[in-house]
């Protein structure tokens, strides 16, 4: 530092400069341990807390989420919410609820809906629109539930069936309104 | 030695080797026989091991994810780690063709032995040990650290590029976490004043070093656990084998058993390493003792010695395993900082502690 000082006032302010730099030296000094033992303490802390989460989950097994896959088909009760497959419900006298609206086809994301139409004579001798056949594409379906919603009249709701595993893709392919299946009176009004 | 329970091993080791003794005249065919009852007992005890840790590791993993876990095969799924081992069996063992096939089927064996070897010096109950070598920790330390032979020798031959970096990060782990080990393990040998493995635990007679040695063998503790648990490769240090960014580290072209193989040498390693901890830092067969209270002590005693060990084992097994079900994996930046800017600082800083400690007699 002498070699620096020119003359006596140059180096009274490098000493002082040299002091404000211990000064600062410290201070950092002082920072880092805090830094340093500070984010050792806040690590083991939030280690700590996973550790409480998991470790009282161990001791209660009631938390347990995941269910067995059934062996006991018969007494087997699923979920009301669960959605296995779209079905269409027919009552004793054959007859579902769809008008052949295709709002399902249209709320469908993927196309897995077909609805064929026919023009059909009424008794009244007037020509109207109807069902003719209602194709299920279950090997493109993602069971979201779009077409239950997007149905005006409650033609279609999902089942309960879980297990559709087959050997052949052609068998995914479903028709669901019954062979000569009629429309229910007194949905279109 | 009075006070000594009948039903303890030491006695049947005893008796087996008298009978052995009358039966066979020469000393070295003995020696051998012994040996190779030894070897097939003890494999026979580390495959068992090996069946019930995977098992156990299974079933905590999956109560700690809030899972069921195995529960098909066997009552409660317990006979599920044999069918899997079974399956492992019928696997072809495939070799790359790329491959230095020498090398690549070499090391699974490897590490296997490596482990074996590392077995040798533990003491299982009261007088009950394979080799009691006056240098038994150092011994373990310096075996257990070839296994990185193995790693490397198995990512390099493989001729994959996710293998070698596999075994790159790996063998940087396992060097850089092996000071810390070390450091940890020094801290017992200095207040034990000895590297054998019964005289750390006879140390512990009057009170395991835990507690004798309050504060600095806590932290010490601390450090070996953590260090141990990235050395033996386990979650959250097992980026090595890191699945969605190397596929399988250092035994990704590994199938069939040579897999099986380095599986095995995994959890022989975890069984080592508890062991390890809980005979320096728990008192390995030691009971629980209070140095003062002798009619506690007495009582403490009639539990069997190799019940204690066990008992401890298995308690730290299942921390290290709570570990791996808890935390996130580190990056290997974050790997290499917390050991060389905090773990291998604090305990060089430790071991001064414990030093000045045991100079001036400040432990109980």
């Amino acid at each position: 530092m002498e070699i620096f000082a020119a003359n006596q006032h140059d180096k009274y302010i490098i000493d002082n400069r040299h002091d404000d730099f211990r000064l600062a030296f410290l201070k950092e000094t002082i920072l880092f341990l805090k830094d340093y033992f500070g984010s050792i303490f806040t690590s083991v802390k939030s280690l700590l807390t996973g550790m409480k989460l998991t470790g009282y989950y161990f001791v209660h097994p009631k938390e347990i989420v995941t269910e067995e896959y059934p062996n006991n088909r018969e007494k087997l009760k699923m979920n009301e919410r669960f959605r296995g497959e779209v079905i269409m419900p027919h009552d004793d006298k054959n007859e579902h609820r769809c008008t052949g609206c295709q709002s399902c086809e249209i709320a469908c994301p993927n196309g897995s809906i077909k609805i064929v139409t026919k023009m059909e004579v009424q008794p009244d001798g007037k020509k109207k629109k109807q069902l003719d056949t209602w194709v299920y594409h279950f090997d493109m379906c993602t069971l979201c539930n779009m077409c239950v919603h997007a149905c005006p009249s409650d033609a279609i709701v999902m089942g309960q069936n879980f297990e559709h595993s087959v050997y052949d893709k052609k068998q995914l392919k479903k028709i669901l309104n019954k062979p000569d299946s009629k429309l229910m009176s007194g949905v279109e009004e | 030695m009075q006070n000594e329970p009948s039903y303890s091993f030491s006695a049947l080791a005893a008796r087996f080797h008298n009978w052995l003794d009358a039966a066979i005249e020469s000393d070295f065919i003995l020696q051998v026989t012994e040996l190779i009852i030894t070897g097939v007992l003890l494999l026979v005890f580390l495959v068992l091991l090996c069946f019930f840790l995977g098992y156990m590791e299974r079933k905590v993993a999956a109560f700690m994810e809030i899972r069921l876990g195995p529960n098909r095969v066997g009552p409660k799924g317990s006979l599920q780690i044999i069918a899997d081992t079974i399956k492992l069996l019928f696997k072809e063992g495939l070799t790359p063709n790329q491959a230095d096939k020498f090398l690549f089927n070499l090391a699974p064996a490897i590490m296997v032995i490596t482990a074996l070897l590392a077995i040798a010096p533990l003491a299982f109950a009261k007088n009950f040990q394979i080799w009691d070598l006056n240098i038994g920790l150092l011994y373990v330390s310096s075996i257990s650290s070839m296994a990185v032979i193995g790693v490397l020798m198995a990512g390099w031959s493989s001729s994959n590029k996710y293998s070698l970096i596999g075994a790159m990060r790996c063998g940087a782990q396992i060097v850089s976490y092996e000071l810390s080990v070390g450091l940890s393990l020094i801290s017992i040998v200095v207040l034990a004043g000895s590297m054998q493995i019964s005289e750390i635990v006879e140390s512990q007679a009057n009170g395991w070093w835990i507690f004798k040695g309050h504060i600095p063998v806590l932290i010490a503790f601390v450090i070996f656990i953590i260090a141990s648990t990235a050395e033996i490769n386990r979650a959250p240090f097992d980026l090595t084998e890191a699945e969605q960014e190397l596929t399988g580290g250092f035994h990704t072209e590994y199938s069939g058993m040579k897999f099986a193989m380095f599986l095995l040498s995994e959890y022989i390693n975890l069984f080592i390493v508890s062991a390890i901890a809980a005979t320096i830092f728990l008192g390995g067969w030691m009971p629980f003792h209070i140095g003062g209270l002798d009619g506690f002590n007495h009582a403490m005693d009639y539990i069997p010695s190799s019940i204690w060990f066990f008992g401890k084992t298995f308690l730290i097994i299942f921390i290290i395993m709570w570990f791996r079900w808890t935390f996130p994996r580190l990056r290997i930046d974050q790997l290499l900082n917390l050991e060389w800017k905090y773990l291998l600082p604090i305990s060089m800083i430790n071991i001064l502690l414990i030093t000045a400690m045991t100079i001036f007699g400040w432990h109980f």
